[in-house]
Parts: C-alpha cells; sequence; structure tokens
C-alpha cells in the first residue's frame, strides 16, 4: 500500500475533483464540503473515464399528493459523478449507481493530514 | 503517456471540445490489455461529423440554383442548409452528461486532410480500428423531407463530396453512398454512378421514411444491388412525429421504441412480400436497431406465418430462417441480461451474420470490448464479429499482418 499526494485541503473547492495516476490506475479524488471521496476512474460498464465526467445533483421527479406529476427538481444532498462515455451515474459519496445498487465503482481511502488531502493505493 | 501522434493526456473535465484521442484514451488501454491491435477490426458504422462541414458539402450541389440558395441559411455560412432535422439529436447529450453525443467540437490542426479525416483517425488509433465505415448525422432525417426533390439534391451533394474529398484521404475510411430511396430511379441512378468508386463499400437507406420497401417500383434498383454483389443497408433513425412516438415525453422512451420501430416494419415488409425469394443473393443489413429486437420479430413472424401461409405465398421456409440469411450490426448492443442476449445472437447466428458497428460518437457508442469481453462467444466468433464477417460482405482487404498471423 503506498499513498499519494493529491492536493493540498486548500487548493480544492467544494465540488471540485482531481485526478491521480499511478502507473494505469486512475483514481479521482473529490471534495464534498469538509469530505473527501476517491474512485478508480475506471466505469464498470464499458471501462469509461467516469471520474473525467460532469458532477451535478441527482434529479428528481416531484409529485404531489394526488401523485400527479410536476417536473423535475435537483437533490441537493445527492451530488453524483457522470461518466462521460455513456452517463451512466455514480453517488460521490457511496460510488453507487442510483437505479441499480449492485453497478458501483471501485473506493480508495483518503486521508487528510497536515492541510493536504492523500489517497491509498 | 504520449500517443503515436504525440498527444498527451491531462486528464481534464470532459467538455464537448474535449480531443477524443483523451476522450478514448481508456480505449486504446483496452486494446492493449486485450491485444486487439492483433485482430481485424471493421467499424460498420460511425458518425464523425458535427455540421462544420456542410459548406463544403454544399458546394457539390449539381443544380446551380440550389447551390446558391444554400448561401441563404446559417447567416450567410450554408451551416444547416436544407436540412429537416428535427431537435431529437439535440438531446442525444443527456441535457450536457454526455458531451459527445451532440457531435464533436474538438480543434484539429491546421491540415489538407478534412476534419472528419482527423477526426476518424483518432478514433480508429484509439479503438485500435483497420476500417470505418462513416455516415454523416445530417443525413439520416432526408427520407422525411418534405420536398422530395431535396433528398435527390442534398445526397447526390453528400455522395460525391465523400467520394471525391474525404475517401481519398485515407483507405481505411469507407462509405456506404446515400440512396435517394424516395425516388427509385434517382436512386437507381446513385447505384450506376458511384457503383466500384474506391472506399464506395455498399449502399445505404435511411429507415426513418414511410416507403414500404416491397413496393414495384424497388425492384429494379433491388436487382441492380444482387447482380453486383453490393450491400444494401437500413440505416435505422428516430422519428418523433409518428402518431405512437408522439405521445412518449421523454428521449429514452422514443428511442428505445423509435430506432427499432422504422425497421421492424421494412423488415417485417421485406421478409413477408418475399423479397428475399426474389433476390436471393441480395446482402441486406440492418444497422443500429440493436440485437433484442430481433428474437421478438422472429417469433412472431413465425407463429403468425404457420397460420396465415396464404399471406406470404412467395416464402418457402419460415421467416426466422430468412432472417438468419440476412446481417445485422451489433451496435446498441443491449446487454445487461446476459441470458438473453447469448440467446438472441445464437438465434441468429451471430457468428456469421453480426458485425461490429462503433456508432461513435454518438451517446450510445460501442467499443471492440463490448465484443471481445462477451464470456458465451469462442475467439472465433469474436474475431467474424469483429472483422471477418465484414470483410467477407464487403469485400474488404485484409492487411497483410493479419494475413501472416493466420499463416503461423
Ligand atoms: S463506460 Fe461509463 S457509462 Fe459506459
Amino acid at each position: 500500500m503506498s499513498e499519494l499526494f493529491v492536493a493540498k485541503v486548500e487548493d480544492m473547492a467544494d465540488r471540485e475533483r482531481r485526478i491521480v495516476v499511478e502507473g494505469g490506475l486512475e483514481i479521482g479524488v473529490f471534495r464534498l464540503g469538509d469530505e473527501f471521496f476517491a474512485w478508480e476512474s475506471n466505469c464498470p460498464h464499458a471501462g469509461g473515464p467516469v471520474c473525467q465526467g460532469r458532477i451535478m445533483n441527482r434529479v428528481n421527479e416531484v409529485l404531489d399528493d394526488e401523485k400527479r406529476a410536476h417536473g423535475y427538481e435537483f437533490v441537493e444532498a445527492d451530488v453524483h459523478i457522470i461518466c462521460p462515455w455513456h452517463g451512466y451515474e455514480f453517488n460521490i459519496r457511496t460510488g453507487i449507481h442510483p437505479g441499480q445498487p449492485e453497478t458501483r465503482l471501485r473506493g480508495f481511502p483518503v486521508t487528510v493530514r497536515e492541510g493536504a488531502v492523500y489517497v491509498a493505493v | 503517456m504520449a500517443t503515436d501522434d504525440g498527444f498527451e493526456r491531462t486528464y481534464p473535465e470532459i467538455d464537448d471540445w474535449t480531443d477524443s484521442r483523451e476522450l478514448l484514451a481508456n480505449a486504446r488501454k483496452q486494446a492493449e490489455e486485450r491485444q486487439l491491435d492483433d485482430v481485424f477490426i471493421v467499424d460498420i458504422d460511425s458518425h464523425i461529423s458535427d455540421g462544420g462541414n456542410w459548406p463544403e458539402i454544399m458546394d457539390y450541389v449539381e443544380d446551380p440554383v440550389i447551390r446558391e440558395a444554400a448561401s441563404a441559411f446559417g447567416d450567410g455560412s450554408k451551416r444547416g442548409a436544407f436540412l429537416n432535422g428535427t431537435n431529437g439529436l439535440q438531446w442525444q447529450n443527456v441535457w450536457g452528461r454526455i458531451p459527445h453525443g451532440q457531435g464533436l467540437k474538438e480543434a484539429v490542426e491546421e491540415s489538407e486532410l478534412s476534419r472528419e479525416t482527423i477526426l476518424a483517425r483518432r478514433c480508429m488509433d484509439q479503438m485500435g480500428l483497420d476500417y470505418q465505415v462513416m455516415f454523416p448525422n445530417a443525413m439520416l432525417f432526408l427520407g422525411m423531407h418534405p420536398v422530395p426533390e431535396m433528398e435527390i439534391h442534398l445526397a447526390t451533394a453528400y455522395n460525391r463530396w465523400l467520394v471525391e474529398r474525404v475517401l481519398p484521404e485515407d483507405p481505411r475510411i469507407k462509405a456506404m453512398m446515400y440512396l435517394p430511396f424516395n425516388n427509385p430511379v434517382e436512386a437507381e441512378e446513385t447505384v450506376k454512378r458511384f457503383l466500384g468508386k474506391p472506399g464506395v463499400a455498399g449502399f445505404l437507406v435511411t429507415s426513418s421514411r414511410h416507403k414500404p420497401v416491397h413496393a414495384n417500383e424497388y425492384m429494379r434498383l433491388y436487382g441492380m444491388l444482387e447482380e453486383t454483389g453490393q450491400v444494401l443497408g437500413f440505416h435505422t433513425h428516430l422519428n418523433w412525429q409518428d402518431e405512437y412516438t408522439s405521445q412518449l415525453n421523454r428521449f429514452i422512451s422514443m428511442h428505445a421504441i423509435s430506432f427499432v420501430l422504422c425497421n421492424l416494419v421494412h423488415l417485417t415488409n421485406w421478409i413477408i412480400n418475399g423479397l428475399p425469394e426474389r433476390f436471393p443473393k441480395l446482402k441486406v443489413m440492418w444497422i443500429e436497431s440493436g440485437i433484442a429486437w430481433l428474437p421478438f420479430i422472429m417469433q412472431r413472424l413465425d407463429h403468425e406465418y404457420m397460420m396465415r401461409t396464404s399471406e406470404a405465398p412467395l416464402l418457402t421456409k419460415l421467416p426466422s430462417e430468412y432472417m438468419r440469411d440476412m446481417f445485422y450490426t451489433t451496435q446498441p448492443m443491449e446487454r445487461t441480461n446476459e441470458t438473453l442476449l447469448a440467446a438472441s445472437m445464437d438465434a441468429m447466428n451471430a457468428e456469421t451474420q453480426m458485425l461490429f458497428a462503433s456508432d461513435w460518437p454518438h451517446w450510445d457508442f460501442d467499443l471492440p470490448a463490448t465484443i471481445w469481453d462477451l464470456p458465451f462467444l469462442d475467439e472465433a466468433a469474436k474475431r467474424n464479429i469483429l472483422g471477418y464477417n465484414a470483410a467477407r460482405i464487403f469485400d474488404l482487404e485484409i492487411p497483410e499482418k493479419y494475413r501472416a498471423m493466420a499463416a503461423e
């Protein structure tokens, strides 16, 4: 197990991501608030560079009390990384696809030490 | 790591303008991990085109009045001139989530080469392709053009542009010529004019149109294609305006049905009217409807044919048996249920009848690894689907390096 330097905490804004590369391994490290998450940038669908995709919140469909539909809303709590190859979405906190929990990203432990972010591989 | 042409990855967030060598870097990785550079691979269907060359294509319009009139479009730029494209294509990128789904907007180097050739090479090199058959997006809607003659003007200009400008630039790029199918006599003229031109790999009908394929006016066309050994492709496309599809309020719903519906209709007419009996040697190919529709229509037609044989008197065997004589591209390969996929490929004799297609850069593109990683096919079947079936059907030259490998 080795540890890779990702960035200084102060250099990563909320919802920012960095890609770190070690040999053939590419890892996306994401900041959400004060938390950091690291996932392999290798999509379980077809091997796309998932961590280089757009970051967007989960979309929900709004229903009223009578179950009538009234358009969409973004869910602030659920931040997704979206694979740019074909659009699979993954919750950045859990690495899980919102429509099928078995479809998930491979994660790596992240530590924050003395103002810097590291990922263990 | 740099690619052969010196491109270095920078791992940016991928957007509409990202270089496709960056975007497809993992395709190169997959090719190397699986040694796919030792596998002969042909991509039957790609759509590298962002409309940027449409003004250039307009210069190939032969009618002088129409050619001049093109300048009245696109604020004088000729962009989009005369095209009847619907908004459906603009929804491909899932509202920004799949950037390349809207067409490649990346920069290319200053060059004598057309932008299409440069972009096709980037894709071919990353995916490890030996040949790529190119088909521009703009043409996919033409079968529904409200001005039937416009299909002739635009098809001829486009076919000429491909044959005179793009295909001579790289022998790895091939094209199927667009048939102005709503005008049968002009479709015959298209065959006569472009048959045998370097890089021409057959002729293609865009399937979104309301023209029954069994109409008598097409028999001479089919006869010509059969006699000359050319492939006749039916390339599916969307139609969000049909009475049924217009009820679908999401692109996912319309795409799932519309991209199959037109080919379901044409294939059913093709078989029930006995066209395979009339043109037994004609090579017919169904493009971009995926695979899952095939077991459905196969069972449905067989079941009903046994009870209503008198309605299809030209047939001498089951509809599914004719289906197994035709050809199918694999993309978009539905693969969430491996058991059903394996059964579907088996039912259609995939080993000899199916051909890999990427559909790059559309949102649901496939990669060579999509086929290579299928656990239920043996290696010979994979090699056939990836390339050798195409070589046989389109009469493509297999590069020496593969012939040497086969001889070892
Ligand atoms: S590879 Fe990620 S969505 Fe297909």
